[in-house]
């Protein structure tokens, strides 16, 4: 921004607002020369696969086979036609940025490209990669919705992790002993919501910092939840940590389509859930008056108590939703995915889901988002690893770690928290 | 970010100016809070309790025995174990628990100096990997006379570690990036990048191993041990206290006496002021970020060349640079409250892997009582209320600027 500075003029701020905008087609042109690099100076030869049908299918896509080098080679001059296009926009275009369009072609395109590249001579089960993906993602997009409502009614949760690790706890313990799985699910939005309690009693009513809050009490849910795993849950396998999972539910008709189908709607209830609590926070936050409410205490709150809102009781009641939510993230892995309980399992989950929430903006379908491409790329990496590819996994690993820290940092567009986000509101 | 920061250093003013009596008290209710747990989950205890109204001294020997074998085996475990023959053996206990304390403390170091600039150092974790990564590979690649190569591997360790924590300052201090979200997710890349550099051949993995881990450190590197200097026992307490010592000396001299400290202070009491006031408070943030870094930096080198010299792998940080956040608050950010608190979670820690072999108590139990202790640290009117105490006199209500100055 300094060199901008040195050349200003009248127009500062038209200035500023095109240097802004000239991040986005500065990220494209980096992503095309690297398939370039991949197409021209590393080309792969031999032929990619990519496996497209599932059992069910009504009907079965045969798999699509494709030459590595020439689909790379020419996938790579599309990525910098796109690129090229894209500074057009910033330079010509009406409204001076990226459509947001382009953006989303560019990655799908530099996606198939980098799979194409990756997996020659062998063969890419496309509804496999993805069903992994939302199975990653399911509980990420839980507690990032956790997130988003607690940082929009001005609640830092940093709790997350330990909403989602004491919700798959409760979701075992009473999943099995009960036999009923639902009451499993309700545990843990139990849990859940225990732990937000915690949070919010010591946030607002003791005015603790809510970071220092939230980083303890993970520490206390592990410490906690070890511990009666190894004295309780070890004991007696078979009563306390041994769930009857959710079956899955083939949703008729919807679930034949191929690869849309197997991925999307043969999914358990808790998948379902998700798609549900996707739309309903969304249209919550910004449809109804309960939403209004929540932004008005999470950007102004003494405006919200100015119109009458009790500013702490909202957040509270908030937090706690924000905790039921999380906890259902947790439920997935006893009830769903894992099927029993295990220590820490949860293993930074919640930190993901907190980098969710941060680079999907505060906002929950962006969120929901930004948690199934960081499952995405998890996933990714360990199928790279099966299919033997040329890129380290620890670097697919670090992606999401990395590419938040840039959003925080402002170099791949603007975040901004909700203003309140943090801060105790005293009444004065 | 100006009113970002505000916000926090109401809050640390508050931690940092408790009173002596709140810790003691949240250390007890914590304890209390861990003699329940293993209470209740105890076996014997609970078979006793299943005829209680039949013969109740039955459960309350039951209570006595679950709680007094914990305790003695703490101790045993932590301080002195009069049942060991030999003076050297009896004392052990306490010189692993001097050990355990070693990085705990400098760690703790670390993350106060940053408590006192107004800022959460939570990337304590990775800010040892990058020291134990830097450290190690020096300490085996190149020959060095004794003593000297400990040293310049210590000063890589904390080099390394300032750099990584500088990082986030420099985001803080530039983009105005918060620093907490910072450091959370550099811990997770600088685990995936040296876990990928203890793989690779030619980087961090020692020569023909096919396993995660890397060489051992040369024997001029290793820090000498007390069983070096005087000649008997199995002592692993080495050097690295010593070097703690003094780093708690100089930080106490830094915060408290030196410039550097003040603007450190006024900076994390009242950043707008410390504007005001005429210094450079993005200078603060990076340096403040820095020496955080470079004090836990002397943690990781502690864990390579002190207590894990046969080479190690991607979990040498062993979750110190999150016990380390609990330790500076327990401490109060002060540097001896720092080193008190240090020594007693290393007593906590190695009593408490004792407490596992003898009564059979998960060590999670720590993590328990360490994370109970902090919160109620973190909220004394909490503690106030729980045993009745009197609420201080109106001068800790919190002084509220202006709101135009906040908007």
């Amino acid at each position: 921004m300094s060199g901008v500075s040195d050349t200003a003029t009248k127009t500062v701020g038209a200035r500023k607002a095109v240097s802004r905008d000239r991040k986005a087609p500065i990220v494209l042109d980096t992503f095309a020369v690297i398939a370039l690099v991949l197409g021209f100076a590393v080309p792969r030869t031999g032929t990619s696969t990519f496996g497209l049908a599932t059992r069910g299918d009504l009907v079965a896509l045969p798999p699509l086979a494709v030459p590595t080098g020439g689909t790379v080679t020419a996938l790579a001059l599309v990525l910098a036609g796109l690129a090229v296009a894209a500074h057009v926009y910033v330079l010509f275009g009406a409204a001076r940025r990226v459509p947001i369009w382009l953006i989303a072609g560019f990655a799908v395109v530099f996606l198939v490209a980098f799979l194409t590249w990756a997996s020659a001579g062998r063969t890419v089960p496309v509804p496999g990669l993805l069903i992994g993906s939302l199975a990653l993602g399911t509980p990420l997009i839980f507690g990032a919705l956790g997130g988003v409502i607690g940082e929009r009614a001005g609640v830092v949760n940093v709790a997350i992790e330990g909403q989602l690790l004491l919700g798959a706890f409760s979701a075992a313990v009473v999943g099995s002993v009960t036999r009923q799985p639902v009451l499993g699910l309700v545990a843990a939005m139990a849990a859940g919501i225990l732990v937000a309690l915690v949070l919010a009693v010591f946030a607002i009513r003791y005015i603790v910092d809510q970071v220092i809050v939230g980083v303890v009490l993970n520490v206390l849910v592990i410490g906690l939840t070890g511990f009666l795993y190894a004295k309780v849950l070890k004991s007696d396998v078979e009563l306390f940590n041994a769930p009857d999972r959710f079956p899955v539910l083939p949703i008729p008709g919807l679930s034949a389509i191929p690869i849309i189908g197997p991925v999307v709607f043969r999914q358990t209830i808790i998948v379902y859930l998700m798609y549900i609590a996707v739309f309903a926070v969304w249209f919550g936050l910004f449809k109804t008056r309960w939403g209004l409410r929540v932004r008005a205490v999470g950007e102004y709150p003494a405006a919200a108590d100015t119109v009458g809102i009790d500013v702490n009781r909202t957040r509270f009641r908030n937090v706690a939703l924000a905790g039921a939510v999380a906890g259902v993230g947790g439920a997935y892995f006893t009830l769903d995915s894992v099927g029993a309980f295990n220590k820490e399992m949860t293993n930074g989950m919640g930190f993901i889901a907190l980098a969710a929430v941060i680079f999907g903006r505060w906002h929950p379908i962006r969120a929901a988002f930004a948690a199934l491409l960081f499952g995405f790329a998890t996933n990714l990496q360990s199928m790279l690893g099966i299919i033997g590819s040329p890129v380290p996994s620890e670097f697919m690993l670090m992606l999401p770690y990395a590419v938040t820290v840039f959003a925080v940092a402002g170099l791949a567009g603007r975040s901004r928290a909700p203003a309140a986000a943090g801060k105790p509101y005293l009444k004065s | 970010m100006r009113q970002d920061t505000l916000r926090s250093h109401r809050v640390l003013r508050e931690i940092l100016g408790g009173n002596a009596v709140v810790s003691v008290l949240a250390i007890g209710l914590a304890l209390l809070v861990g003699s329940i747990l293993v209470v209740f989950t105890d076996p014997e205890v609970q078979a006793a309790s299943g005829y209680l109204f039949a013969r109740p001294a039955d459960t309350v020997r039951a209570v006595g025995d679950a709680i007094g074998g914990a305790c003695s085996a703490l101790f045993q475990g932590a301080v002195f174990n009069g049942t060991r023959a030999g003076w050297a053996n009896q004392i052990k206990p306490l010189t692993e628990t001097l050990t355990v304390a070693t990085p705990l403390i400098a760690a703790g170091l670390g993350v106060s100096v940053a408590f006192r600039a107004g800022m959460f150092n939570i990337g304590g974790r990775g800010q040892m990997l990058i020291a134990a990564a830097v450290a190690g590979w020096i300490s085996w690649s190149f020959p060095m006379p004794h003593l000297l190569h400990m040293l310049v591997c210590v000063l890589g360790a904390m080099v390394g570690g300032a750099l990584w924590g500088g990082l986030a300052g420099v985001l803080k201090a530039r983009t105005g990036a918060h620093e907490v979200i910072v450091t959370i997710m550099l811990n997770y890349v600088a685990f995936y990048l040296v876990s990928f550099l203890l793989r690779t051949p030619g980087a961090l993995q020692a020569p023909g191993s096919a396993n995660p881990k890397s060489p051992a450190a040369l024997d001029t590197a290793v820090m000498p041990t007390l069983s070096d200097l005087l000649g008997v026992g199995s002592f692993r307490l080495h050097a690295g206290f010593i070097l703690v010592v003094a780093a708690t000396i100089l930080i106490w001299w830094v915060l408290n006496r030196s410039g550097v400290g003040f603007r450190f202070r006024v900076v994390g009491e009242n950043p707008n002021a410390a504007r005001v006031a005429g210094i450079d408070v993005k200078r603060v943030y990076l340096v403040a970020m820095m020496m955080s870094g470079g004090l836990i930096g002397l943690a990781g080198a502690s864990q390579v060349l002190g207590t894990t010299t046969t080479g190690f792998g991607s979990g040498i940080d062993a979750g110190i640079g999150f016990d380390a956040i609990t330790i500076a608050l327990l401490g109060r950010s002060r540097p001896w409250g720092v080193f008190a608190s240090g020594l007693m979670f290393g007593a906590l820690k190695t009593g408490g892997y004792a407490m596992q072999a003898a009564q059979a108590v998960p060590i999670d139990l720590v993590l328990v009582v360490q994370s109970v202790i902090v919160l109620l640290i973190a909220a004394p009117p909490l503690v106030r209320a729980v045993f009745r105490l009197p609420a201080p006199a109106a001068t800790t209500l919190p002084h509220r600027a202006p709101k135009a100055v906040n908007r």
